[in-house]
């Protein structure tokens, strides 16, 4: 051997440096950093004034953040939903023996393959008042429709569902189908011998059994509703007025824009609670899964 | 091969018309940009959405990539395009690199406590960015990488570190450890079987990897807009500047063409890539 034991060994640690260096000063290291400057009165520049939770009290004292809230609250539940539904559903549909399936499948999916950027802005387009979609209902014989849901207050959260919906059930798609062809043939034999209605065997069989399936997709599509930004932007750019604000880009405002970065901090933070609620069954149930 | 025989035909019927009407709801914003970008500006105004082109012009298209404005330079998004390319071959090469690596080490060798860096790499990847983004702006300051080319490859490779790492991880998982046990006793060190047995026998998920990285990195915005600096700024920054910060009418033909030609990369490489593009998608969805 060229190489001496006790070099040898210290190689594999050494190859795992950067990702060390990326976990200890890239995740950890930055997380508690912004908790310390959430900590602090921290303005344009970073201060170490310790103002214990008084940024907190501040931030939910702020319509605009409570308003970011009320929002991806609204958004989170439509957006997850919708995909859910619309994912398995297609996922069903296309499992039932069709031809064309591979077209069908790279049609549903290729959205997810644009940036949000791009989908937030050809639904801006699409659903711009009096240019749009709207302008085709009034040129095949519906000169009253309306369609300005982007410019109003109340309903602006509903255009970025249906863009992102549009973007992302092909994928939930493509991972229940997956799911679905997991699934043992015999099932299907048996409930056909016994007379059991197929949508009866999806509801009460299908469904339970992709349990596991349906936890990834939740996983996945809650972490995108907790980073919702680029759409937002790229569409409504938080507009009109606060109306589809959300609380990245409340967080990315303060921390640029109003130069508020102990207030921007203290918003970050907050958004790790979600995170947190998300991850932490997960990993009970990975590490009860580990001592079994 | 199949289990059901196709039911009533009514059934099957709606079925299709079902799948035939999502079809056409997924594909209408492809069909509207490509109509729009081929129309000029008095037939969107006269016309409606969904109508074909009349008069076919590639004006908007010429303009998006040269001439379209951002604020007071009048350049299109041509610029975009190449620092995009910049940016994603570097941020594309370095991750996974050191994705197979992590993979490697974690999957053969096991040094102890890489289990908890593991663990907790896995918990980052569902941090939203903006909890790091202070922090690291000032990282990146302090060393002196700030809104530049290396600092925004720098900041790709942090974000990317954990979906690569689990897919090179899971991957070497599934080799026979007997396989490495042999490099072993035939006297191979760690870099020698990496380089010599692992890497050529992980082409086909140095595909797919590349095939994810290439696309979230080409697609991605808050990243870019933050770290990549002035003359970095990739396409989809610029895209969104030209569309959302000009005053005056909007061109909404140059608009869709911009928006087309950014799409292009991602697009092409999902329609050509096919089967392994969903295969990235499974491998890097199902978590441990």
């Amino acid at each position: 051997m060229r190489i001496r034991h006790p070099i040898r060994k210290a190689v594999p640690f050494a190859a795992l440096l950067p990702l060390a260096l990326t976990v200890v000063v890239g995740y950890l290291g930055t997380v508690l950093w912004s908790l310390k400057v959430s900590l602090s009165n921290s303005r344009s520049f970073p201060s170490d004034t310790f103002v214990g939770l008084a940024q907190y009290a501040r931030l939910f004292e702020n319509e605009r953040w409570l308003l970011s809230l009320h929002n991806l609250a609204l958004y989170g539940i439509l957006f997850i939903a919708a995909c859910m539904v619309i994912g398995f559903l297609l996922a069903v549909l296309i499992d039932q023996n069709v031809s064309g399936e591979g077209v069908l499948r790279t049609v549903f999916l290729y959205p997810y393959a644009m940036s949000f950027v791009a989908t937030g802005l050809v639904w801006q387009w699409m659903l711009t008042p009096g240019s749009g979609i709207e302008s085709a209902l009034h040129a095949f014989g519906f000169p009253d429709a309306r369609l300005d849901w982007i410019v109003d207050q109340d309903k602006v959260m509903y255009t970025i569902v249906i863009a992102t919906v549009w973007q992302a059930s092909g994928l939930v798609m493509a991972l229940m189908l997956a799911g679905l062809r997991g699934i043992d043939d015999e099932i299907w034999k048996a409930a056909r011998l016994d007379g059991i209605p197929a949508w009866r065997v999806y509801l009460s069989i299908v469904l339970p059994m992709l349990g596991p399936t349906i936890a990834t997709v939740f996983l996945l599509l809650s972490s995108a509703v907790v980073k919702l930004f680029d759409a937002v932007v790229a569409m409504t750019q938080g507009g009109p007025g606060t109306a589809s604000e959300v609380p990245a880009k409340f967080i990315m405002d303060h921390l640029f824009g109003r130069a508020n970065i102990a207030l921007a901090s203290a918003g970050a933070v907050m958004l790790l609670v979600p995170v947190l609620a998300l991850l932490a069954p997960y990993a009970y149930a990975r590490s009860r899964k580990g001592r079994a | 091969m199949k289990r059901r025989k196709s039911s009533s035909t009514p059934a099957r019927l709606g079925i299709y018309a079902f799948l035939a009407g999502a079809a056409l709801f997924f594909l209408l914003p492809l069909y509207v940009m490509l109509v729009t970008s081929l129309k000029p500006m008095d037939e969107i105004r006269l016309g409606h959405i969904f109508a074909l082109p009349l008069q076919i012009t590639l004006e908007p298209w010429r303009d998006a990539w040269s001439g379209a404005c951002t604020g007071v330079a009048c350049e299109g998004i041509r610029g975009g395009f190449w620092n995009s390319v910049a940016i994603a071959v570097p941020a594309t090469i370095l991750p996974i690199v050191l994705g197979a690596l992590n993979g490697y080490a974690l999957s053969f060798w096991r040094p102890r406590g890489a289990n908890i860096l593991f663990a907790i790499l896995m918990a980052g990847a569902f941090i939203p960015v903006q909890v790091m983004m202070f922090p690291l702006v000032r990282v990146l300051g302090a060393l002196g990488l700030f809104g530049s080319l290396p600092g925004i490859v720098l900041v790709h490779l942090i974000f990317s570190m954990p979906v690569l790492t689990l897919l090179f991880r899971n991957y070497y998982a599934a080799l026979p450890q007997e396989l490495f046990q042999a490099a072993r006793i035939d006297g191979g060190g760690f870099l020698r079987i990496f380089v010599q047995l692992m890497l050529p026998m992980s082409l086909p998920i140095i595909v797919v990897a590349a095939i994810m990285q290439v696309t979230g990195v080409w697609n991605d915005y808050i990243l870019g807009l933050v770290f990549a600096g002035r003359d970095n700024l990739p396409m989809t920054v610029q895209l969104n500047n030209v569309i959302n910060t000009t005053t005056g009418t909007r061109l909404y033909n140059v608009n869709m063409a911009a928006t087309i030609l950014t799409s292009l990369v991602p697009l092409a490489i999902y329609f050509i890539s096919g089967r392994w593009f969903v295969r990235g998608i499974a491998a890097g969805a199902v978590k441990g």
